[in-house]
């Protein structure tokens, strides 16, 4: 858990989130949260039916290893929120890198909290997921 | 979407949070103490997302004996795509239907052990234009997760999107 005293706003803390995604971790992802769309593991549909180059991520695959740069830095279960948009798609071989900014440190109902931004972006300096989380915070 | 029983299980968690590149000890040791003083095995911020395992009729997995699926066999498909339950088609060529926000709201811990039940209703719908896709139609749902107590534990809101065409990328 994060201290008031060690954190100011405008803070940044960022991760390598992976490097060189494998098809094999989408694979593991789908088995691990049930979600078994083709687009995600099955190149022949995907290519051939639905239009794309290659599989792609799933977008909480993407939230998920985020949310594991954010858990590091916020400590465990000290979340309130965690939000995201997908903003492009993650294909395999993607190297991703998230960063988190503290944008506000605050108290409600006599919880202190500490409110950050967040992107993750790939190789190429492209955001794939731009967000939001609130954590708790030991005074 | 109704889920009567979501088991929080502590060998679910270490195959999500190996799936997410996570390895904190906090997912599969149970006498681990982390620093911020959880106890026990909890679970990973996006965790509540596999709770499509527990859902009897998950239109995103192929049913036993894989009839109707429309992922590759022989043929690059050999199937339409399912219906979800909301009567979006989802999968299946470029109308594919892609994930394009998720919110999660944290109410209490969720630990293995606990044992979830999920309901879910459909919120607002919304529609663009955009470049890379063509027109897009947003809709968005929300599930309650409610433990073994009948406490609230997580919101969940997910906003998914139907293209016009594939995504230029």
């Amino acid at each position: 858990m994060l201290k008031e005293n060690q954190i100011k706003i405008g803070d940044t803390y960022s991760e390598v989130l992976v490097q060189d995604l494998k098809r094999t971790q989408i694979v593991q992802y789908a088995g691990a949260s049930g979600d078994y769309n083709p687009l995600h593991t099955d190149e022949v549909f995907t290519k051939e039916i639905a239009g794309y180059p290659s599989v792609f991520a799933h977008g909480m695959l993407t939230m998920g290893m985020t949310g594991r740069m954010v858990t590091n830095y916020v400590g465990d279960g000290t979340l309130t929120k965690y939000s995201v948009r997908f903003t492009s798609q993650v294909w395999p071989g993607d190297t991703l890198e998230g960063k988190t900014t503290v944008r506000d440190i605050r108290e409600e109902k006599g919880v202190k909290l500490v409110d950050i931004d967040l992107v993750t972006t790939n190789q190429d300096g492209v955001a794939v997921i731009t967000g939001s989380a609130t954590a708790k915070i030991a005074s | 979407m109704a889920i009567d029983k979501f088991l929080i299980e502590a060998s679910h968690i270490m195959m999500f949070a190996r799936s997410v590149g996570d390895d904190n000890p906090v997912y599969y040791d149970e006498g681990y103490k982390s620093v911020s003083g959880c106890e026990g095995i909890i679970a990973p911020p996006t965790f509540a997302q596999s709770s499509a395992q527990f859902d009897p009729n998950y239109f995103l997995r192929p049913k036993i004996g894989g009839e109707g699926w429309f992922g590759s066999g022989k043929e690059a498909t050999g199937a339409k795509p399912a219906k979800s339950e909301k009567g979006s088609v989802s999968g299946g060529g470029a109308a594919a239907g892609l994930h394009a926000e998720q919110h999660f709201e944290y109410h209490l811990p969720l630990k293995a052990g606990d044992i979830l039940s999920a309901t879910t209703k459909p919120g607002n719908t919304w529609e663009k234009e955009s470049k890379r896709a063509g027109k897009l139609k947003f809709s968005e749902s929300v599930t309650e997760y409610r433990n073994q107590n009948g406490d609230l534990v997580i919101t969940a809101t997910g906003v998914g999107v139907q293209t016009e065409r594939p995504v230029d990328s």
